[in-house]
């Protein structure tokens, strides 16, 4: 059936195996905001995990096959979106990468590229996000190292998050450096991992903000971790949430008793 | 040298409780970074420098047999001699034999990585020679027994205190009896003492930062002064240099120079371009009798056949372990051989092989700023990556990780599995953190809560939920 302007197109939702296992609400946040954008949103059950594990730890073979379940599983979409700058980076710019040799899996890698968004660069380029979502705190904003350097992605979030009444950003001294997470690296070298979260932890107090932000769980769990065991009062959201309207809640790693 | 890359583990467990290698790392972090881009900010051109600079070096990559025939042709032409090894023992012997015949009793060295590589001032020691370095940081670390900690600040591990320390135990043979502690004073005396040196050496032996095919010059960048110190007063001269060294004109040469500053030390040029180019000529005043160019090989013309001939690229700047967060927590010497930092996690693989350290290709986070920051554009993360899928390949991963990923991969081939499981962690995670909304301890994941807490879940799987809700 030929598109016309009154058929919704349909995204595919991307969820992330950290999303999907730890905080469920950036999902739904996600998926609100793909819909009060207008699009039909689908979150496909047979969604898996877009491999950057292993891609990351070598397993080229075992990285190409889950791949190959990603184009099954997404290549219906008119986008994809993720909410998360590396697993985005993954699909967008590795699984290309990856069948390089292999033109009938290099064709579908590149069609499902183009189509793939991570989420704020999705909302700033394919739609004109606007919102009377409300979040009244001092933030600051952690960008994540796949997102800014592998896709660019810097303007995006603030532009986003100007948009939000009662946001007030403090940029934090080297937003975007390395917060120690780096996938398998946070547990193969904790001592390093942990060292480095510090200098970040220390950078996102300086802005004496009372919310970090940021766009990748990962890291995310990663500084709210070190920031909970320093017993700080920081609190940490996935920037969909506050985007959403949905920021005031428990911040991750904090419980609902807790919030006062 | 000894390559300690497997121990790099340790390693880096001992360097980040270290307090006076963590205090000298916190010192020079800011120095470096915040130098580099007010530096690179100021050139509106940086960029296109760049992009012409890769294009030179994969020019020359391409063509480097013709561009070493051309550089050697050069010298010769100019009476100096092109010396060609294969191997580090080949340089070695090559450099030894020089000294030899020139009856050398005294050396003197401006810093060079390659002789590092060679092993250099023990060899020529256990002829009964005298070697001494002359960079500043070279000559600490040297008077320290130890080695560089950094491809361009070789002391850069130590404080001030510590070489305080040291000129006072070294220096009183000179008839100095005095601590010296501020900059100043410790440059002055150090200055003081390697004056002498300079005199009376025998042989002077530089490296390289850049070779020019067509005119067989060596260009050598430096701060100090010391490196025209020791190659022109000595009667022979001795370059210590390494096949991609070479850029085919002063033309190309020039793009290089404005990259090279910058990157390394924020300086739009170093103190001192300094070019050699053969022996002194009949109407010149002074200069060296003898003119010698030692090209190391090393591995390097297989990195050139391989997947990883980018790496040929690098220009020594240390921009990427002074950008790098593993580097700057844990120092130079836990990389366990010449060359640290992100470079030096592929460059120490290649040349002493993948089973000798297999750790630094992962003490990585994939982070990208090497690469953001690379005047040659080497795409290091890419590179680190595929020195994993190496190390996956043939069997040098570990058996735990091994167990996990292939775990893993079953898990996301699976839909059905994966799903369960997310939903039994999902419930795991949130029964362990429930009071707090994190949990301090985690079994088998004491990697991560032994120093932060790991964020509770919040409750059953978002995909499950979203579904469940839609149908119902």
């Amino acid at each position: 059936m030929p598109k016309s302007s009154n058929v919704l197109e349909t995204v595919g939702l991307f969820a992330t195996c950290l999303v999907d296992l730890v905080r469920p609400e950036v999902g739904f946040a996600t998926a609100s905001l793909l819909e009060n954008a207008g699009f039909k949103v689908d979150v496909p059950q047979s969604q898996t995990c877009c491999g950057q594990p292993l891609f990351n730890n070598g397993d080229l073979s075992g990285t190409k096959k889950i791949a190959m379940r990603f184009f099954d599983v997404f290549e219906a979409y008119d986008y994809i979106v993720v909410p998360s700058g590396s697993c985005a980076a993954t699909v967008i710019l590795h699984y290309p990468e990856i069948f390089e040799k292999n033109p009938t899996q290099l064709k579908r890698a590149k069609a499902i590229a183009s189509r793939t968004y991570e989420l704020t660069q999705f909302l700033t380029k394919v739609t004109d996000f606007e919102t009377d979502s409300e979040f009244h705190s001092n933030c600051t904003y952690h960008d994540s190292c796949s997102g800014n350097r592998e896709l660019g992605i810097y303007r995006e979030p603030r532009k986003l998050l100007s948009k939000v009444n009662g946001v007030k950003l403090t940029e934090c001294e080297e937003s975007s450096a390395c917060c120690g997470f780096g996938g398998t690296f946070c547990v193969k070298y904790p001592e390093i991992s942990v060292r480095i979260a510090q200098e970040k932890v220390q950078n996102i107090e300086r802005t004496r903000a009372r919310t970090l932000l940021g766009g990748d769980l990962g890291c995310l769990l990663n500084i709210a971790g070190l920031l909970r065991r320093g017993n700080s009062q920081v609190q940490v959201l996935h920037l969909a949430e506050v985007l959403s309207g949905h920021g005031n809640v428990p911040g991750i790693g904090r419980s609902k008793q807790k919030l006062s | 040298m000894e390559i300690t890359s497997q121990n790099f583990k340790d390693c880096s467990k001992t360097a980040l409780l270290n307090e006076e290698l963590q205090s000298a790392l916190q010192k020079s972090r800011s120095g470096f970074v915040d130098k580099r881009k007010v530096a690179v900010d100021e050139l509106e051109e940086f960029e296109v420098l760049r992009e012409r600079a890769v294009s030179i070096k994969n020019h020359v990559l391409a063509n480097l047999d013709q561009y070493l025939t051309q550089f050697e042709n050069s010298v010769t032409q100019a009476g100096g001699k092109v010396h060609w090894a294969s191997t580090t023992e080949q340089g070695v012997k090559i450099i030894q034999d020089i000294c030899l015949k020139a009856d050398a009793k005294f050396v003197t060295k401006g810093k060079s990585m390659i002789s590092e590589e060679m092993e250099l001032n023990q060899a020529l020691e256990e002829l009964g020679m005298d070697v001494v370095e002359t960079d500043l940081g070279e000559y600490i670390i040297q008077l320290a027994e130890e080695h560089p900690s950094h491809i361009i600040a070789p002391a850069i591990h130590m404080t001030r205190n510590q070489i305080t320390d040291l000129f006072y135990e070294h220096h009183a043979k000179y008839g100095i009896d005095e601590r010296v502690e501020e900059v100043a004073t410790i440059v002055n005396e150090a200055r003081t003492v390697l004056r002498e040196q300079f005199v009376r050496a025998d042989v002077g032996i530089t490296g390289s930062n850049f070779l020019v095919a067509d005119s067989g010059s060596s260009v050598l960048v430096t701060n100090e002064g010391n490196g025209d110190l020791t190659s022109a007063l000595p009667k022979v001269q001795i370059i210590t240099a390494s096949i991609e060294k070479v850029v085919p004109t002063y033309k190309d040469l020039s793009v290089f120079l404005r990259l090279l500053g910058r990157s390394a030390t924020g300086q739009e040029m170093s103190a001192y371009t300094s070019i050699y180019s053969g022996p002194a000529q009949t109407e010149d005043m002074d200069g060296p009798d003898e003119f010698h160019v030692v090209m190391l090989d090393n591995g390097r013309s297989k990195m050139l056949a391989g997947e990883f001939w980018e790496m040929l690229r690098c220009i020594r700047c240390g921009a990427c372990m002074n950008h790098c967060p593993v580097y700057q927590s844990v120092g130079g010497h836990a990389y366990g051989w010449v060359y640290p930092g992100p470079m030096g996690s592929v460059w120490t693989p290649l040349l002493v092989g993948l089973k000798n350290a297999a750790n630094l290709p992962n003490a990585c986070t994939l982070n990208g700023r090497c690469e953001e920051v690379c005047p040659v554009k080497i795409p290091l993360p890419k590179l680190l990556r595929s020195l994993r899928a190496q190390l996956f390949e043939r069997g040098l991963v570990d058996w735990k990780s091994r167990m996990g990923l292939k775990f893993w991969a079953i898990l996301s081939q699976h839909p059905l599995m994966y799903r369960t499981t997310i939903k039994i962690g999902a419930m795991y995670l949130k029964a362990m953190g429930r009071r707090r909304g994190s949990i301090r301890k985690l079994p088998f994941a004491g990697g991560w809560t032994d120093a932060r807490d790991f964020p509770a879940a919040t409750g059953g799987s978002f995909v499950s939920k979203w579904n469940s809700r839609r149908s119902s």
